[in-house]
């Protein structure tokens, strides 16, 4: 891990620009300050999911790649702005100060409209392992974009086809071809409570509970199954609901001692509903490895131990 | 935001707005009409020799790529001393990801590598640059990663043992899965010549 003093890091930006401009952070830390609460997420995050059989283990390690946080940073088009885009540029290319110098390609569209030069994580300076001192956030999208450690923005008219937008981040479909420049991290849903590891101790009431999110924007609603998704019923959202933040759910349920396969599935603003997993993998077969977002089960037995199943 | 701290750093902001306001008059009444905020120009301009010693990116064109050559013959030495280790004697793989790719993608379970899904030479070479060898990036010569990155397309049977890889002739090579992609979220560049 890098471990930069503040006073020598620069951000150069540079490229199609009227002009090449560096930026300490001292200076980026008298610009405006924008805040806002988003959860960044890996696009591998999930993966075990497209293994044959259910992974049985913690939900936090099935789906624990993510984190919701408060960034707070300079927009980055008034950066850009400042440089003066050429009319050219189509692309915005990233890259850190770490060893290996990672890189990757942005639209410039996206670099305008919403992304941040974080300066602040949760009201304290960015940590040295999440990119202290400067860190790119692209709201919603996955999480190899939100460069740490950033030291050079270049605009281009193409992307710069890194290993980490060629080699990796992108998904094999059965048919051979693969996709590419799967940004957006589509609604996602995770019943945390009670998840594998968790035991029932006694039929009764218990409250089902978990997170949902959608790099697409707010959740809309959450709807939650005991039976394996014959029937769904709405969960309550905790407020403020956010985009592109995590979303807090719960319901009451009535655990009869039976049986049962807990679900949960989001849908967000956009109309975009979660899919259930054999949807998902009839449209991606099984060997694409980032952007598992399939709806996920756990199972509870007559001793009322929760385990992870494919229903 | 709420700790005092918090709220000291919301008043600092609003005096920096409000003083860029007063100093850029009218720009600033422009900006606020296009809902586009300015900041307070605190950029320092950067010459072209600088920006050079700084810029790394490599495009699948070979614009970025630097003086040098190599063979696979001469990169089998890099590569046995250099990545082997984790790589594996042939590529084959080993704490490191395997680096030779040949079955088709659509089998299925589909051996994804260099050779039979990486779209561009360029990338391997840039990847090589600025990453490798892990334990100590930048360690490597241009004309040293010329060569390893040659000896890992001859790995791949892309390149023969004694073909010179540079600037010109590396960004020349096929590979084999270079229209393998499809764009989902941005369009594909078009391809080089």
């Amino acid at each position: 891990m890098p471990r930069i003093p503040i006073e020598k890091h620069r951000l150069l930006v540079h490229g199609l620009v009227r002009r090449s401009l560096r930026f300490s952070v001292e200076a980026l830390s008298r610009y405006p300050l924008r805040s806002q609460i988003l959860f960044v997420e890996c696009g591998g995050n999930s993966n075990a999911g497209w293994h044959q059989l259910a992974q049985q283990t913690r939900a936090g390690f099935l789906h624990g790649l993510a984190s919701c946080s408060e960034w707070s940073g300079v927009p980055l088009s008034i950066v850009l702005d400042e440089c003066g885009i050429d009319p050219s540029a189509g692309w915005l290319i990233a890259e850190g100060a770490d060893a290996a110098a990672i890189q990757i390609s942005l639209p410039l569209e996206k670099a305008m409209k919403d992304c941040l030069l974080a300066l602040y994580q949760n009201g304290e300076r960015v940590r040295p392992e999440n990119g202290y001192p400067l860190r790119l956030i692209v709201p919603g999208w996955e999480g190899v974009l939100n460069i740490k450690w950033l030291r050079r923005l270049e605009l281009s008219r193409e992307p710069v086809m890194a290993r980490n937008e060629t080699a990796r981040y992108t998904e094999l479909l059965p048919s051979g071809k693969a996709r590419m420049f799967t940004f957006v991290m589509d609604a996602k849903s995770l019943i945390t409570s009670p998840s594998p590891g968790h035991r029932l101790k006694e039929r009764g009431i218990y409250e089902i509970r978990g997170l949902a999110w959608s790099g697409r924007g707010r959740i809309r609603a959450v709807d939650v199954s005991a039976d394996g998704g014959l029937s769904w019923a709405p969960a309550q959202l905790q407020e403020p609901v956010l985009p592109m933040a995590f979303t807090r759910f719960r319901v009451p349920w009535r655990w009869s001692g039976a049986p049962a396969v807990l679900k949960s599935r989001a849908v967000d603003e956009t109309g975009y509903v979660q899919p259930e997993r054999a949807a998902l993998v009839a449209e991606r077969g099984r060997h694409g490895y980032f952007h598992y977002n399939a709806i996920v089960a756990w199972e509870v037995d007559e001793d009322g131990e929760l385990s992870h199943v494919y229903r | 935001m709420s700790t005092a701290r918090g709220a000291a750093q919301l008043r600092s902001l609003a005096a920096t707005v409000f003083a860029a306001a007063a100093a850029m008059g009218t720009m600033c009444m422009q900006a606020d009409a296009e809902d586009r905020v300015k900041g307070p120009g605190l950029g320092e301009p950067v010459d072209a020799d600088q920006v050079a010693a700084w810029n790394l990116s490599i495009y699948p064109d070979g614009r970025g790529l630097p003086a040098g050559a190599g063979t696979a013959r001469s990169g089998q030495l890099v590569y046995t001393d250099r990545c082997a280790a984790c790589h594996g004697a042939a590529g084959e793989g080993g704490t490191g990801g395997h680096l030779v790719g040949r079955g088709p993608l659509d089998d299925a379970d589909p051996d994804q590598a260099v050779g039979n899904y990486w779209p561009y030479a360029t990338t391997l070479f840039d990847f090589i640059r600025r990453a490798m060898p892990m334990d100590k990036p930048g360690v490597l010569s241009a004309n040293e990663v010329y060569a390893v990155s040659a000896y890992v397309l001859y790995l791949n049977q892309l390149v023969g043992l004694d073909q010179t890889l540079d600037a010109a002739t590396l960004a020349r090579v096929r590979m084999p899965n270079r229209d393998g992609f499809i764009g989902i979220d941005a369009p594909l560049p078009p391809a080089p010549r």
